[in-house]
């Protein structure tokens, strides 16, 4: 990124359009975002700080929380593994159907998330054209938590690969020559040269596959179950508070999920100076 | 061994395995869920599609949904326009904290989305009462949905220019003002012809997850049939009444949809790869 003249106040007179633009900004971040979800961090402080624990501590809503959470970790690693080998394919090899293969990537950020969820629900059912073959081999994947985990993964898939691509792409050859030079196998250099080398990007990748999976409802209801305890992920939970007017329980567990995103947020931000650094 | 290999270059039974798993992860979690879309909604012929797709309660929701990605987009647009006038041409105490709060969205979940515009315009939230006594409807109305989504498709057009309009310095403009050109003739004339096909990009991903949106917009709809239903909520709407060949007939509609704006944004990112955000270009 190129940095653009430093400016003095004198200059910053001269170019026009800077109160106007940052102040709509300013104007317009507030009202959509800041003051809502002001509404939302201060709930908790209207209600009394122990009904908020009560709310969140019961045994229905930590089962979600560590449904949401976990599963979202072991969908972001699954995604950086294969997000990782796929960018390796796109970045390095050619092939017939290459681009239109590099199309498909994106596919999950743009197809709406109630199609998503209806397709793979129909296609991960036991009726289904992949559930089918796994129900000969007794695996269940549709209406139980590993429904939620099939459907986080395909959610996540673009975030990871779309982070290591241009990483991939202006890593330079020459270290992976040099190890070839110094004797290591093809396999050992990928694993010791160019991992490493990639761990920021990596590491970001996952994060925003993770943060996008925690928060994920439209795909994964269709397919889970919703069994209270065991299918049920945290944002459907806060959809069936809200349903039963029970505002204080919803935010409850909404003001979790908003510390999630904030430490994510903060997290994703000093991996992007340590990328930078090690640039 | 084939002696014109280079060190760098995988041996080939390498190269085939990462291929294969490649492309069977992809085909299982891409390939497939978009197949079965047309293939369910095609299941008993065109027909069928037609009459779901023109049936009244699924018209209503195409309004719908039209509707408020025809206010939520343009608003975001001129949002992002701003906003990176503001953060790349000027320097301020706070910017960086600035850029990371219009990424925000982007981080909170779609259903935190819309809880908050619950709390803050429902029957227990701030304004609530307020509103029952003056009879103004945001919640469970068209306000609320373009709300929500306006929520949603907050940061695309400002993240795609920022990057863009960074790259491209403000050398440009300060020649055109020194020439005497006014700020807004300079921002019409020079800014714009530069950022179009970046902004182009910006708006339409924007575009698509407007019309796509689910999860903020179920919780602020009330999903009132025929009313307040969106077209991702009338594709629940119908799946959840067993009308699968109504349910994917709408889907399919969106998948198309999809893939549309996928070939749009291929195209955009193939032909004027020098015009978009560095991040783009592969």
């Amino acid at each position: 990124m190129t940095t653009a003249t430093i400016l003095s106040p004198s200059a910053r007179s001269r170019f026009p359009g800077f109160g106007l633009s940052l102040g709509f900004t300013l104007f317009y971040l507030t009202g959509i975002v800041l003051v809502p979800l002001l509404a939302l961090v201060l709930r908790p402080f209207s209600l009394h700080l122990e009904d908020f624990w009560t709310a969140i501590s019961a045994p229905r809503v930590l089962a979600a929380l560590r449904l949401s959470f976990g599963t979202a970790l072991a969908a972001a690693a699954i995604d950086s593994l294969f997000g990782f080998i796929v960018a390796w394919v796109l970045v390095r090899y050619r092939f017939p159907g290459k681009r239109l293969m590099d199309a498909l990537i994106d596919l999950p950020f743009a197809l709406p998330t109630a199609v998503a969820g209806i397709a793979l629900s129909t296609l991960y059912a036991p009726t289904g054209w992949v559930g089918s073959i796994l129900a000969d081999y007794g695996i269940k994947v549709a209406y139980t938590p590993w429904g939620v985990l099939v459907a986080m993964i395909f959610i996540g898939l673009p975030f990871t690969v779309r982070t290591l691509q241009p990483v991939l792409q202006d890593l330079g050859r020459d270290l992976e020559e040099a190890a070839a030079t110094l004797g290591a196998t093809r396999p050992q250099a990928i694993m010791r040269v160019v991992v490493p080398m990639m761990a920021p990007a990596l590491l970001t990748g996952a994060a925003l596959a993770f943060a996008r999976g925690v928060g994920e409802y439209g795909s994964i209801i269709f397919i889970a179950g919703n069994l209270p305890m065991k299918s049920e992920i945290a944002p459907l939970l806060i959809v069936t508070k809200l349903e039963q007017f029970d505002y204080a329980g919803a935010a409850s567990i909404g003001v979790v999920m908003l510390a999630a995103s904030f430490v994510l947020l903060l997290a994703l931000n000093g991996l992007q100076v340590w990328a930078a650094k090690r640039r | 061994m084939k002696k014109n290999r280079s060190a760098t270059d995988d041996p080939p039974l390498l190269r085939y395995l990462l291929c294969g798993i490649a492309f069977v992860f992809i085909a299982l979690f891409l390939v497939l869920p978009l197949a079965v879309v047309f293939s369910e909604a095609l299941a008993a012929g065109l027909g069928p599609v037609w009459t779901a797709i023109t049936d009244t309660d699924s018209l209503a929701a195409i309004r719908v949904s039209l509707l408020a990605a025809a206010i939520a987009v343009p608003l975001n647009t001129v949002f992002g326009i701003a906003a990176s006038w503001a953060i790349v041409k000027f320097d301020f105490p706070g910017k960086a904290f600035l850029v990371t709060l219009i990424d925000l969205p982007f981080s909170v979940s779609p259903v935190v989305a819309g809880l908050i515009y619950v709390l803050v315009f429902g029957r227990q939230g701030w304004f609530g009462s307020w509103l029952t006594d003056h009879d103004i409807h945001i919640l469970f109305a068209l306000p609320g949905i373009v709300l929500a989504t306006i929520f949603v498709t907050f940061p695309f057009v400002a993240r795609e220019l920022i990057p863009l309009m960074s790259d491209q310095g403000r050398e440009e403009e300060e020649a055109a003002l020194s020439l005497g050109a006014s700020g807004f003739a300079t921002f019409w004339r020079v800014t714009l012809p530069n950022i179009k096909w970046g902004l182009l990009y910006g708006v339409l991903l924007c575009n698509a997850r407007a019309l796509g949106e689910f999860g903020a917009v179920s919780v602020v709809s009330g999903h009132i049939r025929g009313q307040t239903n969106t077209m991702p909520l009338h594709v629940e709407l119908l799946y959840n009444n067993y009308d699968y060949v109504g349910a994917f007939s709408v889907a399919a509609l969106l998948a198309l949809l999809a893939l549309l704006t996928l070939a749009l944004k291929s195209f955009l990112e193939w032909r004027y790869a020098d015009e978009l955000a560095a991040a783009h270009r592969h």
